[in-house]
């Protein structure tokens, strides 16, 4: 025994104070890195909770000077947005994460690839003065369509980049065991490495909702925003975040107040959104 | 003989089928390979009553540059086990996932030489998915579907090639009774393939292949992450499988080929040094090389 702790060098003693000290360096790293996130939770609840009533989902914005009033256009415009961003950007960021993971060890492969990774790093702001010059300037019309055309451009690179990975980490076995019973490659990659990456993917792609959901630069010069309901995806259109910033930089105390609320709302519909992913993914999957 | 595991028993099951089977005392393997080292049982080049349902010629395969399979030239006769044995890397494994074209799945893999099924070149111009579905194949590590469940995983060979089968319950059931695993779970068919345990994860893609109807199952080193009773299950299900299929299994236990397999089959370093009859090939082995092996001294 004495022997093996020597060749190893130090005494028994003195590698369990190293398997602690490191362990307890660990366990404080933790800690440090939960407080920003607990405490931006515990302010927004505090100060949110106070401006919350029930006129703030039913109810437009009230004109300055006058009390009360909500934001109801503007969870129904985020919701819109979010939306139309899901439509464009999910279904060419999956079929291009297929095509990564199956195809893509080619030149052109890796140059979409390439491609993705400069994307997820572009400022948001930049993907809003591309959509602005492509489409708003076009139809010379600021637009919800815009808006969410923008979310999904921020969207796709994350999204593929997901779906490519997820898939790649499908074990090879399953894709021999549907080879090996006759099934054609397409039909085992969509109906057994798809299927079995879904949960991961369909996390990486709430992750991704999740961040545009709270962009704003994007949405200052395609959505633009609307102080009444807008009545068609061509119209400019409210959301939380815009509004949230709107409200925040005012001069007005009451506005404030409304302000701090959105930013609570819209937390908590990213999380329920998060949730509604998991459960449905979790229960498609075990049928 | 005494070093390998059951020689007598598996010695006389080989024989005894032989015996019971309507067949002429079969020589599969008529008409010597021309390889080197190879040879064939004279027993066989005398008769030639028994058919190939598959037979490879001068088959050569490839990883990049690398030859893995120098040249073997090998029948598979109908309705018999033919276990292939050798030591780690000498190309058991690539030679029979060139009898259904699964060698050509890993990137960078090609082969050349001929595999005939029913006299029919199979290893180009072919559909490689219209010889899966008549070569089925199982695989080393039990491998069911995860996000299936025991019901749709027997069904999934039919499912994924969009057939609809008519009684699918029935089908199931004697799916899972062939590979007697129908006991054991068919108060929980709605459960996941992986909640079974290892030795019934395998039979259960056994059950899953079988389901397709092939005509030849491969078997690559079935047994290999199973305990010594889940082996047992499995090689008795070799057995019966035999009546009605053409079995080529991939295997390192020595033991475990004289005790499933009618034929025998040594390769090393990508060369079929010997081949022909069990019982024979684990009795009196004609290769120096074959007898290292056999009895222990390499490999």
């Amino acid at each position: 025994m004495t022997e093996v702790v020597e060749r190893f060098g130090g005494s028994v003693r003195v590698r369990v104070l190293k398997d602690r000290l490191v362990r307890g360096a660990c366990a404080g790293a933790a800690l440090v890195a939960l407080v920003p996130l607990f405490s931006v939770l515990y302010y927004l609840t505090v100060r949110g909770l106070a401006g919350l009533d029930a006129a703030f989902f039913t109810e437009l914005p009230k004109p300055v000077g006058e009390e009360g009033g909500g934001m109801a256009n503007a969870i129904v415009g985020s919701l819109q947005l979010v939306g139309l961003a899901c439509l464009f950007g999910i279904p060419p960021g999956v079929l291009a994460g297929i095509y990564l993971a199956e195809f893509g060890n080619g030149a052109f492969g890796r140059v979409v690839r390439f491609c993705a990774d400069v994307m997820s790093g572009v400022p948001s702001i930049t993907i809003g003065i591309f959509v602005y010059a492509l489409v708003v300037l076009r139809t010379k019309q600021f637009s919800a369509f815009a808006g969410g055309l923008a979310l999904a451009v921020i969207m796709l690179p994350t999204v593929t980049r997901t779906t490519e990975e997820l898939l790649k980490l499908v074990p090879e076995a399953l894709r021999e065991a549907a080879l090996g019973l006759g099934v054609p490659k397409w039909r085992a990659t969509l109906r057994i490495m798809l299927r079995t990456a879904a949960p991961g993917i369909a996390t990486g792609i709430m992750l991704a909702v999740a961040r545009v959901a709270g962009e704003t630069a994007p949405l200052l010069f395609t959505a633009f925003g609307n102080r009444f309901w807008s009545r068609g995806l061509d119209e400019p259109v409210a959301s939380l975040p815009v509004q949230i910033y709107t409200y925040a930089v005012s001069p007005y105390e009451e506005w404030h107040r409304q302000a701090w609320a959105a930013a609570l709302v819209l937390v908590g519909l990213v999380l329920s959104l998060n949730i509604l992913a998991r459960v449905l993914v979790r229960h498609r999957v075990r049928t | 003989m005494d070093l390998v595991g059951r020689p007598a028993d598996a010695g006389r099951v080989a024989f005894e089928r032989e015996a019971s089977s309507s067949r002429a005392p079969s020589a599969p393997f008529a008409g010597a390979p021309n390889g080197e080292h190879a040879q064939s049982d004279a027993d066989a080049v005398a008769s030639r009553a028994q058919t190939s349902k598959m037979r490879t010629e001068e088959l050569r395969a490839f990883f990049g540059r690398s030859e893995v399979i120098r040249g073997i030239t090998l029948p598979i006769p109908e309705k018999k086990v033919t276990a292939i044995i050798g030591p780690s890397g000498c190309g058991k494994s690539t030679f029979i996932r060139c009898l259904n074209r699964m060698h050509e799945v890993v990137p960078g893999a090609r082969s050349t030489g001929k595999v005939l099924l029913d006299g029919q070149e199979i290893s180009r111009g072919v559909d490689p998915v219209r010889i899966r579905r008549r070569v089925g194949m199982v695989f080393q590590k039990p491998n069911p579907f995860p996000t299936m469940s025991i019901r749709d995983n027997v069904l999934a060979g039919l499912r994924l090639n969009g057939l609809r089968p008519k009684d699918p319950a029935s089908l199931v059931e004697s799916a899972l009774r062939r590979v007697a695993l129908w006991d054991e779970v068919k108060d929980g068919l709605g459960r996941s393939g992986l909640s079974l345990s290892g030795g019934q994860q395998q039979r259960l893609c056994i059950a899953r292949t079988l389901a397709t109807e092939p005509e030849v199952i491969l078997m690559d080193e079935p047994c290999s992450a199973l305990d010594p009773i889940a082996t047992a299950r499995v090689e008795e299900l070799i057995h019966e499988l035999q009546s009605s299929y053409t079995i080529v299994i991939v295997t390192h236990n020595m033991q475990q080929a004289a005790r499933v397999s009618d034929y025998t089959a040594f390769f090393y370093m990508g060369e079929l040094i010997e081949h022909g009859r069990t019982d024979a090939m684990f009795t009196r082995p004609r290769q120096q090389k074959t007898e290292d092996y056999i009895t222990g001294r390499f490999g």
